[in-house]
């Protein structure tokens, strides 16, 4: 189980032992993170992702929603490096634009989820009796909820509201974020909560506790870095759902509006042309792709980081 | 345990009570008309749509339709569509054994995909095997099933008419054919969900795998003798198994309430699809009687998850 | 058109100088449907021509299984109830009415013996009752016969507001008596033109007494038939699950001999339009799909295969944006919209007219609906073939351009126009639907060359198109500047020019329930209304609404932009018909199959 002791370390780089420089713990932390070469070019992809949609428009700047019938439902060439849709709109433009939502909103999303999940689940786990049966009744009110009705009312609810205080766009993105991450933790919650149940008997936190450590000091110290392996999962499989989600969302007519081409939306789209203009969707699922894939190889990093029993 | 059990078993009740209360309120407030059909119609009169506003009690205060619904659930009575006029509980059975069918054996089939693969992905990380395997993996989930599902339609029944692809609940042959047939049809939609779930599932094995397989005791396992088979399963799965166990836990109900996209896409007459058709025609009746059985699904089952912990992690206390 | 030309084009065809279609073609231009200008012919003694079907085979059964695909699924059986057409579907395998409509707009008699005309003493000349003659030794399928009781009882059934019936509003003013078995007269309180809207289409099919006598009223959603429909039609009923499957067998008794063709018959719910298609043109696993709203450029490549066909039929339902002739932006009284105000942008009739040449009417038919959707410039239809004489339509963002800068509209720094210190920026809503999100976009990028700055809004169909009065997002209550749908028509343009009329406005007080949502008012219109209501004479009937429709072209009170049609699917070797004023089994009885020719 996590937390007991490593096997036994075989006869490794020796020949250090004379000088040993005293790092800091970041600096090793960091060192660690670079020793896992995924996770680097994970996370240069994804900054790279980031940048592209940031100051892509800028250099790329076909207008987004330019309606041309003759480019129609075009394959990728020099004028329309991803190909165009069956309104003729240039599929770069609307990918650069578009992701920027969906990267927003995928990754704010899984934040709001990963963390109120690792919170709720963190504090059930460590607490008995009251708090644990109180928080795990709401994570089980929660996992029933039919989703969406929830989301019709809370967005029928708020949407003007909101729109008033910060915007249509700004609006409807903090009603996305807040709905789609708040209604997935309840996974995190549960998983982590798991694994409280099973850390916090082990020896080296009954230690703590006999040192003195206060619950709060024991589990996010102690206990919380081993409890890092399901959430890191999730963490990985929210983002693809989040984006996806938001596009289910803007069919029902709740979320973007429908001219905002988020990459979810590209790929249902297009899904109706895949035996006749597959690169339509396809751009915009491989985009999801290399997305997820690299917040996992980041979070395998992070995990190696900051979990100081190297078990790999 | 015992004492432990009793007392969960106890606050289940109002529990559940208290999720239907919420359910109740947000569907009762949610915006939407069960009769929005009508409305573009110019041969419906307004009064029709405002009489049978009246009639189904639509315009009653929302505690008395409570009492009124849960009343009449304590009594087997679990109300009537609006849409249909049909009874309930007999729409629900209509489509119960179609939902198990497929749903259940696409979890069966997700658990057999993820075990195996995300048990070997993790005793050799990095491999070659690891590489191709999480590949997959990742794409699986990344795509959403209505596009995956789309992408068999057209390789398996369009180009190459291998299998058909509207799902019939009502095949009109026996015996040795029927099996056939319905394997034939149930094969895409049950393999579309199934390597969905088994996709994630795949990554949380392997993490829950890894967690366990470099500890001290492994390594003992395996000095003392006991033959790889023993080592994997009595001391590596058994303690990776917590994991896996909420897992599947969470899952479960989730094959009562159906798969949405998936159910659409074949055409599949399952618990879903009656679901989601209730929810855009805001026949509440259903929903409520949905949402109130897979409530009752995912307490039950939280419960025998906790119950579980307890059994493969002896330390695990709940005083 | 005016009286006297229609009179002459009447005289040419009864001389056989000009066929009978081309007249119906002619009066379809100037917005008339072609029941009405059918009624015209018969009116002015021209005996029907009439389509025929062409059915083949020479005995009853041994065609198999006829497999069909409705992408929604039926929810419940019993006609009087049905909400949408989908049940109307899901019921007409069962049940039949005493008429229908054939393509071009004739009655075709189903339970009638014949259809009442003057001549055979069936219609009043002064057009206050009609007597329908019954067909004799039609049995129900459990084998009870049926008579006149049956109209009767559904005359009652329907009327009465306790039953909440969906099909009340023909029966409601009407009173409808026995002469004897086969025979029942239907008086009405007013002269009436539309004789022909009782008991005639899917709203007129008819339920036996003999088992729904004792559910009427507030008990009528009891009856278990509600769920195992017994009729008169070519199958009996089998199985039900409501959104799922209807299945129905051969009924041997049926009232027409050598029919039907197939032994049993299903309807399978459940889906998208795109699938229905690919399952009936790609890998022929179902012999029709209805309603298939499919993009043109994905139609076209399933048909590639020739495996089957694709068959559409227009009739009167019109897509078109509605302006707002109130303001929904200030609340006036506490309501928005309210009919004491006006709008700032869309009054000037400046600002209409150049929202009518931004409408690529052409593309919005070519690449979105296809032949889902024909291009017109009038509110009452007019098809694409018979050009030249009728309204026309134009796309032109520099004449759009002129005209507001003729108007005052300036360009401001930000490209949008202004006038007086008002920009133009409007909303426009409309329901979710692929092809109508296009249709925006589309619409949204001309304006935008226009210098006119728009707003999309789509909105979930179940709340779009709900009654719900808290909601601001209806299209009832039209919170909006632009909105959006289709509006289904009947054969008879009375109901749907409606939507014009003064009295018929939508406020608060009667919580938006009015038809006239637009809140528009035209004394002359209203005026034209009242005479066409009452007319008995079909010609000046019909100059009448031609009238109407030219008024609201030349006003521009709003913009129609594609004629609907359906869109059906069938394999190469089902014959089958489609009828535009129907539902797609119409006909059912006379549907085979006949080996790929």
């Amino acid at each position: 189980m996590d937390g007991s002791t490593l096997a036994s370390a075989t006869a490794e780089s020796t020949g250090e032992l004379a000088e040993v420089r005293p790092v800091s713990a970041a600096q090793e932390a960091w060192r660690r993170f670079r020793r896992h070469k995924l996770a680097v070019a994970s996370a240069a992809i994804l900054i790279f992702m980031v940048l592209a949609v940031l100051f892509g428009p800028l250099l790329w700047r076909v207008p987004i929603n330019d309606v041309d019938f003759t480019a129609h439902l075009e394959g990728p060439c020099a004028a329309h490096p991803l190909g165009t849709d069956d309104l003729g709109q240039d599929l770069l433009a609307r990918m650069l634009y578009g992701g920027r939502i969906s990267l927003a909103v995928g990754l704010a999303a899984m934040l709001v989820g990963v963390v109120v999940g690792t919170v709720v689940g963190a504090v059930a786990g460590i607490s008995r009796g009251l708090i644990d049966t109180g928080l795990m009744w709401l994570t089980n009110l929660f996992l029933s909820l039919p989703q969406l009705p929830l989301l019709l009312l809370i967005i029928y609810l708020f949407r003007d509201s909101l729109k008033k205080v910060v915007g249509p766009e700004a609006g409807a993105f903090i009603l996305i974020v807040i709905v789609v991450g708040g209604l997935r933790w309840m996974t995190v919650a549960r998983l982590v909560r798991a694994q409280f149940l099973s850390l916090r008997e082990k020896e080296f936190v009954e230690a703590a506790r006999a040192l003195g450590a206060s619950k709060f000091r024991q589990a996010v110290h102690h206990i919380l870095p081993n409890a890092l392996g399901p959430v890191i999962v999730t963490g990985s499989i929210d983002v693809a759902n989040a984006i996806i989600a938001e596009s289910t969302l803007s069919f029902l007519g709740l979320g973007f509006p429908s001219d905002i081409p988020t990459w979810g939306r590209l790929l249902y789209e297009g899904k109706d042309y895949l035996d006749s203009a597959p690169h339509w969707a396809l751009f915009a699922g491989a985009a999801i792709f290399v997305t997820v894939l690299s917040i996992n190889f980041i979070g395998d990093g992070l995990r190696d980081m900051l979990d100081p029993r190297r078990v790999l | 345990m015992t004492k432990y059990l009793v007392r969960r078993l106890s606050t289940a009740v109002p529990s559940i009570l208290g999720i239907s209360i919420v359910l109740f309120i947000i569907l009762a407030l949610a915006p939407g008309d069960p009769f929005a059909d009508l409305a573009t119609n110019p041969n419906v009169p307004p009064e029709v749509r405002t009489a049978l506003h009246a009639k189904f009690g639509l315009d009653d205060p929302i505690p008395e339709r409570y009492v009124h619904w849960l009343v009449a659930m304590l009594q087997g009575d679990w109300g009537f569509s609006f849409v249909s006029r049909v009874n309930v509980s007999t729409l629900i059975l209509q489509r119960l054994p179609t939902t198990l069918l497929v749903l259940g054996l696409s979890q069966v089939l997700a658990l057999m995909i993820a075990l195996p693969v995300g048990v070997g992905t993790a005793i050799k990380p990095y491999s070659f095997f690891d590489q191709v395997a999480s590949t997959f993996a990742f794409v699986g989930f990344s795509l959403p099933t209505f596009f995956t599902g789309l992408l068999f339609i057209l390789v398996f029944s369009i180009h190459l008419n291998w299998l058909p692809f509207i799902y019939r609940s009502d095949l009109d042959v026996t015996g040795w054919r029927w099996y056939w047939e319905e394997f034939r049809q149930a094969f895409m939609p049950i393999a579309v969900l199934g390597l969905y779930q088994g996709a994630s599932w795949t990554r949380y094995i392997r993490s829950a795998v890894l967690d366990v397989i470099r500890l001290d005791y492994v390594t003992t396992a395996r000095a003392k003798g006991l033959r790889e088979p023993a080592v994997m399963i009595k001391h590596v799965l058994r303690n990776a198994l917590i994991p896996i166990v909420t897992l599947v836990a969470l899952e479960m109900p989730a094959i009562f309430g159906g798969a949405i996209v998936t159910e659409q896409i074949f055409r599949v007459p399952g618990i879903g699809s009656l679901l989601i058709s209730s929810i855009l025609a805001n026949d509440t009746p259903v929903i409520m009687s949905i949402t109130f059985v897979f409530s009752c699904l995912v307490v039950l089952f939280n419960l025998i998850a906790d119950l579980l912990y307890g059994w493969l992690d002896p330390r695990v206390s709940y005083s | 058109m005016r009286e006297d030309e229609i009179r002459e084009l009447v005289t040419q065809v009864r001389a056989g100088s000009l066929s009978r279609r081309a007249f119906i073609g002619k009066m379809m231009l100037f917005g008339l449907t072609a029941p009405i200008a059918s009624q015209i012919l018969n009116a002015s003694g021209v005996p029907s021509s009439g389509w025929k079907s062409d059915y083949k085979p020479t005995r009853r059964g041994g065609g198999g299984p006829l497999r069909t695909l409705l992408w929604q699924g039926p929810t419940l059986l019993n006609p009087h109830f049905a909400v949408g057409q989908k049940d109307q579907i899901g019921s007409r395998i069962f049940y039949e009415p005493l008429a229908v409509h054939d393509p071009e707009g004739n009655l075709v008699p189903i339970l009638a013996a014949e259809i009442p005309s003057l001549e055979n003493g069936g219609l009043a000349p002064d057009g206050r009752w009609v007597i329908w003659k019954l067909k004799q030794g039609v049995q129900w399928h459990d084998g009870e016969p049926f008579t006149a009781d049956d109209c009767v009882f559904n005359w009652e059934y329907a009327r009465n507001p306790e039953t909440a019936a969906v099909t009340i509003a023909p029966y409601q003013d009407i009173a409808v008596e026995k002469i004897d078995s086969y025979a029942v007269k239907i008086t009405f309180p007013k002269p009436k033109p539309y004789w022909s809207s009782v008991f005639v289409t899917d709203w007129g099919m008819l339920i036996p007494k003999h088992l729904f006598k004792d559910f009427t009223g507030s008990k009528s959603r009891e009856a278990p038939t509600n769920l195992h429909p017994v009729g008169t039609g070519p199958y009996k009923f089998v199985d039900f699950v409501p959104g799922d499957i209807v299945r129905g067998e051969i009924n041997l008794n049926y009232h027409v001999e050598n029919r039907p063709y197939f032994d049993s018959i299903e309807i399978k719910g459940g889906g998208d339009a795109v699938s229905a298609a690919r399952a009936v043109l790609q890998t022929g696993e179902f012999d029709y799909a209805w309603n298939l709203l499919v993009e043109e450029e994905i139609i076209r490549k399933l048909e590639i295969n020739g495996k089957g066909r694709v068959v559409s039929v227009i009739g009167a339902d019109i897509e078109h944006i509605e302006f707002n002739f109130a303001d929904p932006w200030t609340e006036v009284d506490g309501e928005r919209a309210s009919l004491k105000s006006k709008h700032p942008l869309l009054s000037d009739g400046a600002v209409r007219e150049a929202l009518h040449l931004l409408v690529d009417r052409g593309s919005v038919e070519k690449f979105i609906y296809g032949r889902g959707g024909i291009a017109t410039a009038n509110f009452l239809n007019a098809p694409e073939q018979f050009c030249s004489k009728a309204n026309t339509w134009e796309f032109s963002i520099e004449k759009a351009n002129q005209v507001l800068e003729a108007a005052g509209w300036v360009r401001g720094s930000d490209g949008v126009r202004a006038k007086d210190g008002k920009k133009l920026k409007l909303v426009f809503q409309t329901s979710t639907s692929a092809p109508r999100q296009k249709t925006q976009a589309i619409i949204k990028q001309a304006c935008q060359k226009a210098g006119i700055e728009v707003e999309l809004k789509s909105i979930a169909p179940s709340v779009y198109f709900s009654s719900d009065v808290a909601n601001p997002d209806t299209f009832m209550h039209f919170f909006a500047d632009l909105e959006m749908f289709t509006e289904t028509a009947d054969p008879d343009p009375e109901t749907l020019m409606q939507l014009f009329l003064s009295s018929k406005m939508a406020t608060k007080a009667n919580k938006w329930q009015g038809r006239n949502r637009c809140r528009w008012r035209d004394e002359e219109y209203d005026r034209m209304y009242r005479e066409a209501e009452s007319e008995l004479d079909p010609v000046k009937r019909a100059a009448l609404f031609i009238g109407m429709n030219d008024l609201l072209v030349k006003e521009r009170a709003v913009i129609p932009v594609v004629r609907r049609s359906d869109v059906g699917a069938f394999t190469s070797s089902i014959k089958a018909t489609l009828s535009p004023w129907e539902g797609p089994f119409w006909l059912l009885h006379d549907w085979y199959r006949a080996p790929a020719a």
